[in-house]
């Protein structure tokens, strides 16, 4: 027989406004096995909280029934509240009759009904509620993060000042991504590679970080603290161990290919080392162009090599590491406009360039030395015309969202071609100027004021007329058509997620949302957690960012990461799953259901029948059991149950709302 | 439809689950939303841990309807459990409509934690459905007598013989 | 090769030359078409201002007559504005069965939107037919530069057309290399003509058909090549009256004949001019077409592509007495005659009923 104390919450008026507390009260004392029912104006309260612990101690109670708000709002509360009393925490239940009662229905009556009906299947739950007990597992202080641009780069050097050690894993040959391919930033205007080398230079030689660069992950296994992680380096056919990145070997090699951090816009060598400032500084060969891989002829590098680092027959090497917490920093890619904008030329016209190949154009490390010219011909482009939301905010052809950060380097765009060629014209097309930001707005005027022609309205069609690329579009202020006679034309493409992030996203267990960027757990409480423990998000994987939030997003998560591994080990989840071994009949059924790998089957002896038998049964690792219960559907013998939702504790509820 | 009790209120039971559509109902409440209150969820932690005996015991005890609810395909916090429920799920629905439940009496939908106009829009739309229905009165009633705890689908669907059973509540 | 046909209210008067190209085209390399009986107005844009439901009902009377009739065939139609109608309706209807209802409800027939709807244009450019017209060609081309001007109805709105590219397709500019033509690459292929704004709001109108031919001149087009007869119509009749508001605005006048581009691909098989309706435009388009087929460019017949005719009296002039150069009338292409003579035979047999009709508006 279990004594049961339960304790109706008004809530104020949240609860007693619709539901009659004191019938509930009266109702709760009819309930089997019930010993005490009470109301409380605020439960969670300190007083609230200290009538229950004493009503524990007066009526001897072995497990309370709490009817007040939401579990998902105070079942913690009340699960430490009672670890100070003789009550174990997980002898509790919780009846939610503020937000799925009160608050969503207006008849006293209805609701009074109703919260009776939810405190009899919560007392009839913790009928057969057991003490259950957390395990601590122990973390792994090592920290993995994916993706080196400035959001990885910047998680893996808070984490590693933090004094953890860290593995960087990016899948180009230099770290940076894409904020060392820009030119300025806004609205400081401070040179990108300025402020980006730096740091990779950072990254590169600090104690606590190593760095792997043409990787990729390649499975992940394990749970928070004890992550198994493969990891694909890539072959890169040159020894980076004596490798001294003198750069002899791009002097000589003969195979030109376009440029991929210039966007096409430059070329490169076959061995290459994607900029100059690139970390690490050394040369990798594109196998699918270099002539010995592909043909087995030139080998001029490796004949040049004063170190002797050249080795064609370099493979892929996997490795197999465990760490603590993962940091996703995949970032994103721009929408391939050329698919989606047939009115735009749909690439035919070399002219019309996206904004990241303009960042290369106007850098003067890039292909044309900073000078503005047009790809077709070379000439300095005399109109300029820029068009903002190119596959953003418009669900029809490309994503419905903001991409946020191309009202401001669209602005940038225009004052740097301003600023470079004095006697040009600028217009830009745009359907609204969001420019939130210290700072953002101010530069936005000063844009205008350069000389900017702001049009408000989208360009339909572009077309090439006698050597001009024709813009038609709308000036929707006037309410009249427009054309502009450009030179050159910038997309001021959207930010879409990664490629990998589909593959990453489901072998992380991290979910993606209706744009398919990976999802945090909460949108404004938990911005930089995922739903998977240890596994954080950091930049524009999780949305479209700028550099600043990006920035501000990945030291948030470093400190998740810091935070976790402050402690040496953590608790687990007490409400898993067990099996049954007298039941269990080895069929393997919940080893194939179970997402987290977490059940194994083993060998047991056991005696059975006044016998030794010897077989196998399944068993759950209480460190991957996440407690879904999966499982237990899937078993036969019905040997698989849930702690603290087992198949006996929720027939009895529905079994209270019907007949009790 | 038989004759009823001019008080008779539908009893409908709604398993969700703990992650999306329990956070939706919530939020539902966070935003005042109104509906039915013949509603009563039943929290589980994933709508994969829904074994259809609990259906059957639901509808059995004197439910009038039910409904499972869990996360949108693919956005499972369990990753894959709301594809276990929903495979599930729809072959015990089939099921228990070839014995004469009908269909509108039990239902499968997916509604995510924002979602909390969905579940309210859900819950009146089933229990409006139900209400026109009328009280259940039989149907898959004796299929769960024999069912024993854990019974998968391959027990249910040797019950499936019940052709003999009543014709639902659908005694018009 | 066989399509339930709809003809349309253009194929028997302003359109008669597509009808008559595209018979000739379409006997020659065994096309069939049977006529829906009792086809009806598709309602183009009159039927689309007055009711959302006419215009469903009307292009699906005649679908759902085609389905009834002439089960199995999949719909061709000559002109852009009755494709886009009927692939209205067939869309609307596939969209699901509360559409499908309405739809059936209106018409008080079934209709299950089962067969496809095309264009002459996508009926020519399917690869084996494309094949079997190759296989006819007799003189070809021979580098005339055609612009292929698509206008909006065969590719707008796009998911409910769903011809090939929208923004720039080239199924006729295909059909017109394979002609011998030369397809100039230029910007106006899909823009609108002005359809039935050339008689409401001339003046605005005017401006977008000049600017067609203003797009074609620039990029060197001798020729403009269309499908569907409003476009047609639009370019070939106010290019006189254009060509009036040019001069008088000291502007150099265009001299770019119209074409179906089914006349192009039947002149290019040795049909004559006569055969093809060409001698029926306003717009004199016989030389240009004569000269192209020549196999000589260097013996030009009636070359006038270098005369501007005088725009008071140019739609008069549009009738030019010589007939087409037939291809058996030149030396160069002995082997030629023989063979196409008894296939042009079977052709004029083959033509349909609308044809027949067509030769009797002719006549008058």
């Amino acid at each position: 027989m279990s004594r049961i104390g339960v304790f109706i919450c008004h809530c104020g008026s949240n609860i007693a406004g619709t539901v009659d507390v004191a019938r509930v009260v009266e109702a709760a004392r009819s309930f089997p096995n019930v010993v005490v029912a009470d109301d409380n104006k605020y439960t969670c309260s300190d007083p609230g909280q200290q009538s229950i612990k004493e009503a524990i101690v007066e009526y001897n109670l072995d497990r309370i029934v709490i009817a007040s708000c939401s579990p998902r709002m105070h079942e913690l509360t009340f699960r430490k509240m009672l670890k100070d009393t003789s009550i174990n925490p997980y002898m509790l239940e919780i009846a939610n009759i503020r937000e799925q009662c009160s608050w969503v229905h207006k008849d006293i009556e209805a609701g009074t009904v109703k919260a009776i009906d939810l405190v009899k299947m919560a007392t009839a739950k913790v009928d057969k509620d057991t003490p259950l007990f957390t395990t601590t597992i122990p973390i792994n202080k090592r920290a993995l993060v994916i993706g080196g641009g400035i959001a990885g780069m910047q998680a893996a050097l808070d984490i590693a000042d933090a004094g953890y050690p860290v593995t960087i894993v990016e899948a180009e040959p230099s770290l940076g991504g894409k904020m060392v391919m820009l030119d300025k930033t806004f609205p400081t205007m401070d040179c990108s590679a300025c402020i980006c080398t730096p740091k990779m230079a950072d990254v590169g030689s600090h104690p606590n970080i190593t760095v792997k660069t043409l990787s990729e992950v390649e499975q992940v296994s394990g749970y928070v603290g004890n992550f198994e992680v493969t990891i694909r380096e890539k072959a890169k056919y040159v020894d980076y161990a004596t490798c001294t990145g003198c750069g002899l070997c791009e002097t000589k090699c003969p195979t030109k290919v376009a440029s991929e951090f210039d966007q096409g816009l430059g070329q490169r060598k076959a061995i290459y080392k994607p900029f100059a400032q690139a970390v690490p500084s050394k040369p990798t060969i594109d196998a699918a162009h270099c002539r010995k891989l592909t043909s087995d002829k030139c080998g001029v590098c490796e004949k040049l090599c004063p170190t002797k680092a050249i080795n064609f027959a370099d493979e892929d090497k996997l490795t197999t590491e465990t760490y603590g917490a993962i940091v996703v920093a995949i970032g994103y890619k721009l929408i391939d406009w050329g698919a989606l904008y047939g009115e735009y030329g749909g690439g035919r016209y070399s002219d019309v360039i996206s904004g990241l190949q303009f960042e290369r154009l106007v850098n003067a490390s890039g292909p044309t030395e900073g000078h503005i010219t047009r790809p077709s011909d070379g000439t300095e482009p005399k109109t300029v015309a820029i068009i903002k939301c190119v596959g953003s905010r418009d669900p029809e052809k490309g994503r419905s969202y903001c991409s946020r950060a191309c009202c401001m380097y669209g602005a940038k765009h225009a004052h740097q071609y301003l600023d470079k060629v004095p006697d040009g014209r600028c217009y830009v097309f745009y359907m609204d100027v969001r420019t939130p930001g210290k700072g953002y707005d101010e530069f936005y005027m000063n844009t205008q004021h350069d000389g900017a022609v702001y049009l408000r309205g989208r360009v339909s069609k572009i077309f090439e007329q006698g050597g001009k690329l024709i813009c038609k579009g709308e000036d929707t202020l006037i309410g009249k058509q427009v054309e502009v006679a450009a030179d050159m034309v910038v997309l001021e493409t959207a930010m879409v997620p990664a490629d990998a992030a589909d593959r990453l996203g489901s072998m992380l267990g991290v979910t993606r949302d209706k744009d398919l960027w990976l999802s945090e757990a909460h949108p404004k409480l938990r911005p930089v957690e995922t739903n998977s423990g240890g596994i954080y998000l950091a930049g524009t994987c999780q949305g479209p960012k700028d550099i600043p939030d990006s920035v501000a997003q990945a030291s948030a998560a470093a400190m998740k990461v810091a935070i976790l591994f402050s402690k040496d080990e953590l608790e687990s989840n007490a409400m898993i799953a067990g099996s049954d071994a007298s039941l269990c009949n080895g069929c393997g059924a919940c080893v194939n259901i179970c997402p987290y790998s977490a059940i194994t089957l083993e060998e047991v002896t056991r005696r059975e029948n006044s016998r030794m038998v010897t077989r196998q049964v399944s068993r759950v690792n209480p460190g991957l059991c996440q407690g879904c219960g999966a499982c237990t559907v899937a078993c036969k013998p019905g040997a698989m149950d849930l702690k603290g939702f087992s198949d006996e504790q929720i027939m009895k509820e529905v079994e209270a709302l019907c007949q009790w | 439809m038989s004759v009823v009790d001019e008080k008779w209120e539908p009893t409908v039971l709604a398993f969700c689950c703990h992650w999306c559509t329990y956070s939706g109902a919530d939020l539902a409440g966070l935003n005042r939303m109104n509906y039915p209150a013949n509603i009563r969820v039943l929290r589980v932690p994933c709508s994969g841990r829904v074994n259809p005996q609990y259906v059957l015991t639901a509808f059995n005890k004197g439910c009038d309807g039910v409904l499972v609810c869990g996360c949108h395909p693919g956005d499972c916090h369990y990753v894959s459990g709301n594809y276990y429920a929903k495979r599930r799920m729809m072959a015990f629905k089939r099921l228990l409509e070839y014995t004469g439940l009908e269909p509108e009496r039990f239902q499968v939908r997916w509604i995510s934690g924002s979602e909390a106009g969905k579940f309210r829009d859900t819950v009146v739309d089933f229990c409006e459905k139900v209400r026109a229905l009328g009280p259940y009165t039989g149907g898959a009633v004796s299929l769960s007598e024999g069912l024993g705890a854990g019974a998968e689908l391959g027990v249910g669907a040797e019950l499936g013989v019940g052709a003999e059973l009543p014709q639902g509540g659908d005694a018009q | 090769m066989k399509y339930a046909y709809f003809p349309g209210c253009s194929a028997n008067s302003t359109g008669i030359s597509f009808t008559l190209s595209a018979d000739y085209v379409g006997g020659r390399i065994g096309l069939e078409l049977e006529e829906i009986p009792d086809w009806c107005c598709c309602g183009t844009s009159a039927a689309l201002v007055t009711s959302a439901d006419l215009s469903l009902a009307l292009p699906a009377r005649s679908l759902a007559l085609a389905e009834q009739h002439l089960p199995g065939l999949d719909v061709a139609t000559p002109c852009a504005g009755c494709f886009a109608s009927l692939k209205g309706a067939q869309h609307y209807v596939r969209r699901g069965t509360e559409q499908r209802a309405h739809v059936e409800q209106l018409i008080e027939m079934p209709y299950a939107a089962t067969a496809e709807v095309y264009s002459f244009l996508e009926v020519m450019a399917q690869p084996e037919v494309s094949e079997q017209i190759a296989s006819q060609l007799t003189t070809g081309l021979n580098g005339l530069k055609v612009a292929s001007y698509y206008g909006c109805a065969l590719v707008r709105p796009a998911d409910v057309t769903q011809f090939e590219d929208p923004e720039n397709p080239q199924s006729m500019d295909r059909l017109m290399e394979l002609a011998g033509a030369e397809a100039i690459s230029w910007a106006y292929k899909t823009e609108c003509c002005g359809a039935s704004h050339q008689i409401s709001e001339p003046k605005g109108a005017r401006l977008l058909v000049e600017r067609i031919f203003a797009d074609a001149a620039a990029n060197g087009a001798e020729a403009i090549a269309c499908a569907c007869p409003l476009c047609l119509l639009n370019l070939d009749l106010r290019e006189a009256e254009i060509n009036a508001t040019r001069q008088a605005r000291g502007e150099q006048p265009f001299d770019i004949p119209i074409y179906y581009f089914t006349e192009l691909l039947g002149a290019a098989m040795g049909g004559s001019a006569k055969q093809l309706g060409i001698d029926r435009h306003f717009w004199p388009a016989e030389a240009l077409v004569q000269r192209a087929v020549s196999p000589s460019p260097a013996e030009p017949v009636l070359d006038d592509a270098g005369l501007k005719p005088d725009s008071a009296d140019a739609p008069a002039a549009a009738p030019t007495a010589a007939p087409m150069a037939a291809p058996m009338a030149t030396p160069e292409q002995p082997a030629e005659p023989a063979a196409e003579a008894p296939a042009a035979a079977p052709a004029e047999a083959a033509a349909t009923p609308a044809t027949a009709v067509a030769k009797e508006v002719a006549d008058e």
